[in-house]
């Protein structure tokens, strides 16, 4: 499932809080450390919490005009919401994970590639904390697709994360590279 | 020496500006702008400087411009409304000639609007929002790197034309983070000093417009400041003479811009993206220009040669390389996230070229794929 495009966009999407915009980042970062071109950005409303919120990272070989998602390669759903608004949008040949704890009744997911992956269920189960479902879905991401490297994202998150979660995250993100293995093994 | 490192356009405004020697920022913090004031608070303390919150932005501008007077480069940083806010003292900046850097993140208006979502609806505001004739200077980054590296020269521009500099940036680039290289340190100018002032001291007498010494308060001359129009003293005057040496200063500022800054350094004021050969010029600046980039590169892609003009200081408006184009393209498409602006600047230059524009006021960024739909309907 390695992606080869010169210019992947990924969009990551669900609630505020859901820590979007820190996946959107660390995404981003570990492209950089990868010496891919990239631009990450977020839309979210005027509420911190709880409201919409999207991170847009675009990765390329070549230098980035436009800098937001236009028709991602990459979609991430952690939210009922998210699922609802940005569905519509997906086009065919997208890989699509959602959160299967919380979006039951997925909309008509179109794209070619879909995975349901409890990411809640187990950053609840496994670490006691919903908060680290991003770090694992990064890890998923990753693995799965090659967007950037296991290594750089590990830089990323002890960089970029703050100091008392860095081990937590870390964990996560390797257990969701390892769920994404799986995954491979099933459909390869 | 610099390190490389993924940073938001706020944070290179910011730290373009402590690079350039800003040592002291007020401010009142508001989206999308107000990580600049959150960093300003941070680190202008370790390089000591003065970081003051105020009661408001007319508040904010009066002190930036305070604390130039008593020596130090000083900035603030804003968004729509409090821009509007900050006009009254704008002109005051203008009159005083006293350097100081306004960078307004554009966001959605009018009134309190749209405060997560990106426009560039104050375009025609940073020219004309204070009241009287009045030259204006406005730099327009498109991403993290030249957003760092304008408002380094906004500061050095502002102290060469001893005038209020503007940098407009929108929502989509003060929180879009990209990887730049961050220098060490970078080329500034300082006004020369002071020495033997003659008596009575004539703080703006002939030859001061710009490059010139900025007074400050305490270093031994008297030196009076006053919005009224003054004579070379700086006290107030209703002599038509001394009225007409006055305002004539601005119009001497902006030449000596024009002939010593921007005539030398053509790629400071405006970029050429691909107009060799276009039969189809697109004008846009800031996140739109980026757009127009990938619609140029899509038209190309479809056998329509496209190219770019993209102001990069867009007051004074760049009108050489408009000139150069005028009657030699089909058509000019102005790519504008307002509901046109910029657009009568370029309709005002062009006197051979048919001008069109292309304009989305909703909040988002514009699609590539509206610039290619308006320029291929056009031509069909």
């Amino acid at each position: 499932m390695h992606l080869q495009n010169e210019r992947i966009e990924v969009l990551l999407s669900g609630r505020g809080g859901q820590g979007l915009l820190l996946a959107g980042l660390v995404l981003a970062y570990a492209a950089m450390k990868d010496d891919k071109r990239v631009v990450q950005s977020a839309s979210y409303g005027p509420e911190a919490r709880l409201g919409s919120s999207r991170s847009d990272v675009i990765i390329s070989t070549r230098p980035i005009a436009y800098p937001k998602v236009i028709s991602p390669n990459i979609v991430l759903l952690l939210s009922r919401e998210a699922a609802k608004k940005y569905a519509p949008t997906i086009r065919g040949n997208a890989i699509v994970l959602y959160d299967s704890f919380t979006i039951h009744n997925p909309p008509k997911l179109k794209g070619n590639h879909i995975y349901p992956v409890p990411f809640t269920h187990i950053a609840i189960e496994k670490f006691g904390n919903p908060i680290v479902a991003n770090m694992i879905a990064l890890g998923f991401i990753s693995k799965l697709t090659g967007i950037v490297s296991l290594k750089s994202l590990e830089e990323a998150i002890r960089e970029r994360v703050k100091p008392g979660f860095v081990e937590l995250d870390l964990m996560a993100m390797r257990e969701g590279a390892k769920l994404a293995e799986k995954h491979e093994k099933e459909d390869p | 020496m610099s390190r490389l490192d993924l940073i938001q356009g706020n944070e290179a405004c910011a730290l373009g500006a402590i690079k350039a020697g800003v040592r002291f920022f007020a401010g009142y913090p508001i989206t999308p702008s107000s990580e600049i004031a959150e960093i300003m608070a941070r680190e202008l303390p370790k390089c000591d400087g003065i970081f003051i919150q105020m009661e408001d932005e007319m508040g904010s501008l009066a002190a930036a411009i305070g604390a130039r007077l008593a020596g130090k480069k000083a900035m603030t940083a804003t968004s729509g409304p409090g821009f509007s806010l900050m006009q009254e003292h704008i002109g005051f900046a203008v009159m005083a000639e006293t350097p100081v850097v306004v960078v307004n993140v554009m966001r959605g208006g009018p009134s309190t609007g749209l405060p997560t979502m990106p426009s560039q609806g104050d375009i025609m505001q940073a020219r004309w929002g204070t009241h009287g004739d009045h030259p204006a200077i406005a730099f327009a980054p498109k991403d993290i790197n030249e957003t760092f590296w304008f408002t380094v020269e906004a500061v050095n521009t502002s102290e060469k034309m001893r005038m209020p500099v503007f940098v407009l940036m929108d929502e989509v680039l003060s929180h879009m983070r990209e990887p730049m290289e961050i220098p060490d340190q970078v080329q500034t100018w300082e006004a020369p000093p002071i020495e033997n002032p003659e008596s009575p001291f004539l703080p703006f007498k002939e030859g001061t417009e710009a490059f010139a010494p900025v007074p400050i308060f305490g270093q031994g001359y008297r030196f009076h400041i006053t919005g009224l129009t003054h004579r070379p003293d700086g006290f107030p005057t209703n002599d038509p003479n001394e009225i007409e040496r006055k305002m004539l200063r601005f119009i001497k500022k902006m030449e000596i811009l024009q002939s010593e800054i921007l005539d030398k350094n053509p790629d400071m004021h405006y970029e050429k993206v691909e107009l060799e050969d276009a039969d189809v010029v697109i004008v846009a600046i800031g996140s739109v220009a980026r757009v127009a980039q990938a619609a140029v590169e899509d038209l190309r892609s479809q056998d329509i040669k496209a190219g770019l003009l993209r102001p990069k200081v867009v007051w004074p408006f760049p009108e050489k390389p408009l000139k150069e184009i005028d009657g030699n393209v089909q058509a000019v498409f102005v790519a504008e996230m307002n509901q046109g602006q910029m657009v009568y600047e370029v309709e005002r230059i062009l006197k051979k070229t048919p001008v069109h524009k292309i304009n989305q006021f909703n909040g988002m960024l514009m699609f590539p794929s509206k610039i290619v739909e308006a320029v291929k309907s056009t031509l069909r």
